[in-house]
C-alpha cells in the first residue's frame, strides 16, 4: 500500500515554509472566506447593502468636512469622486489589516483544536474584504457615469494595484497576527496603526499637497502608490511616480518574505499560548 | 516495512509554566521580567524550574488497524500527546513517524459557527477537519441522516437545542475517513442513546475499515470494550502498556491518594478545565470546617468544589460522585438539583458546597470524583477519584456490635417490632 509517511519532530529549518501544504488546503481557504462573508451579514436587515452604504456615507462625510468646510483641494476632480476612488482601495486595505492582524486570536478555537497550515487563517482574513471591494466598485462606476468621467487605459493596471494593497496587508498581518497571539497589546495598537496609515496616505488630500522634500519618504508607503494609481487609472489625474512605486513594492516583497518566515517560526507555539 | 501505523520514539514536550493557557503576557510584563532577570542574574536553576514537562521520553508503537486506549489522570499528558500527534503543537524532542492520513477530534463541533445553518456548518466543519468538498457532497445525506436533524438543516445552529448541536457536530466527525483517527474524550457529551450509536459507529469502522484509532477516555467501560491495547500515561511518561484489562486494573488500583484536599491554585497550568471554567480546589470538609481524611460516621460532612468561571455561562453544571474503593459509583449529584443559588454565572471564583448528612455512609473508604459540564454540549473537566476519605465507625446504628455491615449506606431506618401472637 502506498501510504504517505509523515515525520513529526522539532523543526529547525528557517526556510521550511511548507507552501505546498498551504496550496493543498486551498479548498479550506475558500470555505473560510465563504464563512466570513456569510457570517458578516447574517441577521442584518439590509445585508449586503452595507457594503455600498459604508463607503457612500464616508464619502459624504469627507466631502462635507474636508471639501466644503476645510477647503482641501482635489486636483480639479469633483471631491466626492476624488474621495471615493481612494476610499475603495483604502477600505480594502484597512479592513484586511485589522482582520488579518487579529486573525489568529479570533480563530483561536481552531488553532488549538485542529491542524491545518496556519498560513490559511491570515490569508483568508486578508482576502475576504476583496469581496466587499468588488461590490463597492460598482458604486464607483455609477458615480463616474454621474459625473461624466471616463476611465483611462490605466484601468487595466487596477488588478495589479489591488494586488499590491493585498500583499502589503498580508505582510503586515503575517507579522501582527502571531505577535498578537503572544501580546494582546497588538489588538489595541492596530486601530491606531490603521488611522496613522490613513493620514500617511493620500485618502482625504491629494499627494500633490505633500511638500517636495518629503515626497521620496512619503512614496515609500505602498498605499501612496496604490491610491495615486487608482486616481490615475480611473480619473486620469497625474500619474504616480512608478520608479518610487517599484521601490516600495520591492520593500513590501521583502516585508512579505520576512513575514512568512516570522510566521512559520512562531507557528510552532501558537497552540500553546493562544 | 512492517505494519506499524504510528511509531513514537522518545517524544518530549516542554511548556513554559504560566505561558501555557491562561496568562497572556503583555509587552510590559516581558520588559519587567527581562529587567528583573538582568538585575537578579537568576541563572539556569531558575529557568529550569519555570518549565514543565508535559511529556517526557514517551515511546510506543501502534499497529495498523489497532485501537489504542489512553488512560491516565488529568494533567498526565494524554491530551498533549494527541496534540503533538495531530501536529497542533510541536514536540520539544523526539520523533514520531505516522503512516497514513491523520484526522483528529479533540472537541465536538470544531469549526462550527453558530450563525451558520446546519447545512453550511457541515461543509465548513468538514473542510476544517480535512474533508474535500467532493467528499462532503457525497456524504452529505448520510451525515444528515446520522444526525437526525433533517428538519432543521437550514436553521442557524444557534437555534438548535444543545443535543441537536452535538449530534450534528458528531455526525460530521463520524464520517471522517482518515486512516488514523485521534479522539479525545469527545464521547463524554450527548445523551446515552447517541453515545451508544457513536460507539457503534466507531466499532464498525475499526472492524471493517482497518483504521487505527487512538482514543483518550475516562470511561473505562468504553476502553475495555473498544480497545485492543491500552496505554497508561502518568506524569508525562508511559507507565504501562498492555491489554486493556491489565492496564485498567493497575490504573484503578493506583489512581487515588489518601487525601481529602486537592488544590490547583499554585499550579494553574495543570488545572483541569476549559475556556469556560477551571477547577481550583476540591475538598472533603468535616463538620468542624476542616479538611478531613477520616470522618465520624455520625456527623455530616461537606464536599467543597472551588472553581473559576472564565466565561459567562447560564448552563454550567458542577457535580460530584461518591465512588466506593472498588470503583462502584454510589451516588451522583450536581448543583442543578438545587433550587437556590446562582444559575447565570459571571466570571469569578465560586464555591459549591454539597452537604452529606451524618449516619448515611457505611464504614469504609470512599473516593470523590468531581466534574463540570454544559449539559449535552461540552465536558469541561472530569477529575476522577483524586481525593478520598474514610468513614470511621463511631456509634450510630448497629455500632453496639463490632461485626460490621455489608453495603454502602447506613441510614437509621424505622423498625417496627411487635408481637403478633
Amino acid at each position: 500500500m502506498n501510504t504517505p509517511t509523515q515525520v513529526i519532530e522539532p523543526s529547525r529549518g528557517l526556510f521550511d515554509l511548507a507552501l505546498d501544504e498551504a496550496w493543498e488546503s486551498r479548498e479550506l481557504l475558500y470555505f473560510l472566506i465563504w464563512r466570513e462573508v456569510k457570517v458578516r451579514y447574517k441577521q442584518t436587515a439590509i445585508g449586503i447593502v452595507w457594503v455600498v452604504l459604508q463607503p457612500l456615507l464616508t464619502m459624504a462625510i469627507f466631502t462635507f468636512v474636508f471639501s466644503y468646510m476645510a477647503r482641501i483641494p482635489s486636483d480639479g476632480i469633483p471631491y466626492p469622486l476624488f474621495a471615493l476612488t481612494a476610499l475603495l482601495p483604502w477600505n480594502y486595505f484597512s479592513q484586511a489589516l485589522s482582520r488579518g492582524g487579529g486573525a489568529l486570536v479570533s480563530n483561536s478555537n481552531l488553532v488549538s483544536k485542529v491542524y491545518f497550515p496556519r498560513l490559511i487563517i491570515p490569508l483568508a482574513s486578508v482576502l475576504t474584504p476583496a469581496v466587499d471591494f468588488m461590490l463597492a466598485f460598482g458604486l464607483l462606476l455609477i458615480l463616474m457615469v454621474w459625473y461624466g468621467v471616463a476611465p483611462t487605459w490605466g484601468i487595466v493596471a487596477l488588478p495589479l494595484l489591488l494586488f499590491l494593497a493585498f500583499i502589503t496587508a498580508l505582510a503586515a498581518a503575517l507579522v501582527l497576527s502571531p505577535l498578537q497571539v503572544k501580546y494582546r497589546d497588538v489588538g489595541h495598537l492596530i486601530p491606531f496603526l490603521a488611522q496613522f496609515w490613513m493620514y500617511a496616505s493620500p485618502v482625504i488630500y491629494p499627494a500633490s499637497l505633500v511638500p517636495e522634500q518629503w515626497r521620496l519618504l512619503y512614496a515609500l508607503n505602498p498605499m501612496v502608490g496604490v491610491i495615486e494609481g487608482f486616481r490615475w487609472a480611473l480619473l486620469g489625474s497625474k500619474s504616480p511616480d512608478f520608479t518610487l512605486m517599484a521601490v516600495s513594492a520591492a520593500a513590501v516583497l521583502v516585508m512579505l518574505v520576512v513575514g512568512v518566515v516570522v510566521f512559520r517560526q512562531m507557528e510552532r507555539t501558537f497552540a500553546d499560548v493562544v | 516495512m512492517g505494519d506499524v501505523a504510528i511509531k513514537v520514539e522518545g517524544l518530549s514536550k516542554r511548556y513554559r509554566i504560566g505561558a501555557r493557557r491562561y496568562k497572556h503576557d503583555t509587552l510590559r510584563d516581558q520588559l519587567v521580567a527581562g529587567l528583573q532577570g538582568i538585575l537578579r542574574r537568576g541563572g539556569a536553576a531558575a529557568s529550569e524550574a519555570s518549565f514543565f514537562w508535559a511529556l517526557k521520553d514517551v515511546s510506543f508503537d501502534v499497529r495498523q488497524g489497532e485501537v489504542l486506549g489512553l488512560v491516565g489522570r488529568n494533567g498526565a499528558g494524554k491530551s498533549t500527546l494527541l496534540k503533538v500527534l495531530s501536529r497542533i503543537t510541536e514536540p520539544t524532542g523526539g520523533r514520531v513517524e505516522i503512516r497514513g492520513r491523520v484526522g483528529s477530534l479533540l472537541e465536538v463541533g470544531t469549526g462550527f459557527d453558530r450563525e451558520l445553518t446546519g447545512r453550511e456548518n457541515i461543509y465548513l466543519s468538514g473542510a476544517i477537519l480535512g474533508m474535500r468538498k467532493a467528499e462532503i457532497d457525497r456524504k452529505f445525506d448520510d451525515i444528515v441522516a446520522f444526525s437526525e436533524v433533517e428538519k432543521f438543516i437550514d436553521t442557524p445552529v444557534k437555534r438548535y437545542s444543545s443535543g441537536m448541536y452535538v449530534r450534528l457536530a458528531f455526525a460530521v466527525a463520524a464520517h471522517l475517513e482518515p486512516e488514523i483517527l485521534l479522539v479525545d474524550e469527545v464521547l463524554a457529551v450527548g445523551d446515552a442513546a447517541f453515545q451508544r450509536k457513536c460507539l457503534g459507529k466507531m466499532d464498525a469502522v475499526t472492524k471493517d475499515g482497518g483504521r487505527t484509532i487512538l482514543f483518550v477516555s475516562h470511561n473505562m467501560a468504553a476502553v475495555a470494550h473498544l480497545c485492543a491495547q491500552a496505554l497508561w500515561i502518568d506524569g508525562g511518561q508511559v507507565r504501562y502498556l498492555a491489554s486493556p484489562d491489565q492496564v485498567i486494573a493497575a490504573y484503578l488500583a493506583s489512581s487515588s491518594r489518601e487525601e481529602p484536599h486537592l488544590s490547583f491554585r499554585d499550579r494553574p497550568e495543570q488545572a483541569p478545565g476549559s475556556d469556560t471554567i477551571r477547577l481550583l480546589e476540591v475538598s472533603v470538609v468535616n463538620d468542624e470546617g476542616r479538611f478531613a481524611a477520616s470522618l465520624d460516621s455520625r456527623h455530616p460532612f461537606v464536599v467543597e468544589v472551588v472553581y473559576e468561571v472564565l466565561k459567562r455561562s447560564a448552563s454550567l453544571r458542577v457535580g460530584c460522585r461518591l465512588v466506593s474503593s472498588d470503583g462502584i459509583v454510589i451516588l451522583s449529584t450536581n448543583d442543578m438539583d438545587s433550587t437556590s443559588g446562582e444559575r447565570d454565572r459571571a466570571p469569578g471564583v465560586y464555591v459549591n458546597r454539597c452537604r452529606f448528612p451524618g449516619e448515611f455512609l457505611n464504614n469504609g473508604r470512599y473516593f470523590v470524583s468531581v466534574g463540570a459540564d454544559t449539559p449535552m454540549v461540552q465536558s469541561h473537566f472530569n477529575v476522577e477519584r483524586e481525593i478520598s476519605f474514610t468513614i470511621e465507625q463511631a456509634g450510630g446504628a448497629g455500632s453496639q456490635y463490632s461485626d460490621g455491615r455489608a453495603g454502602f449506606i447506613r441510614v437509621p431506618l424505622d423498625w417496627d417490632v411487635r408481637r403478633e401472637g
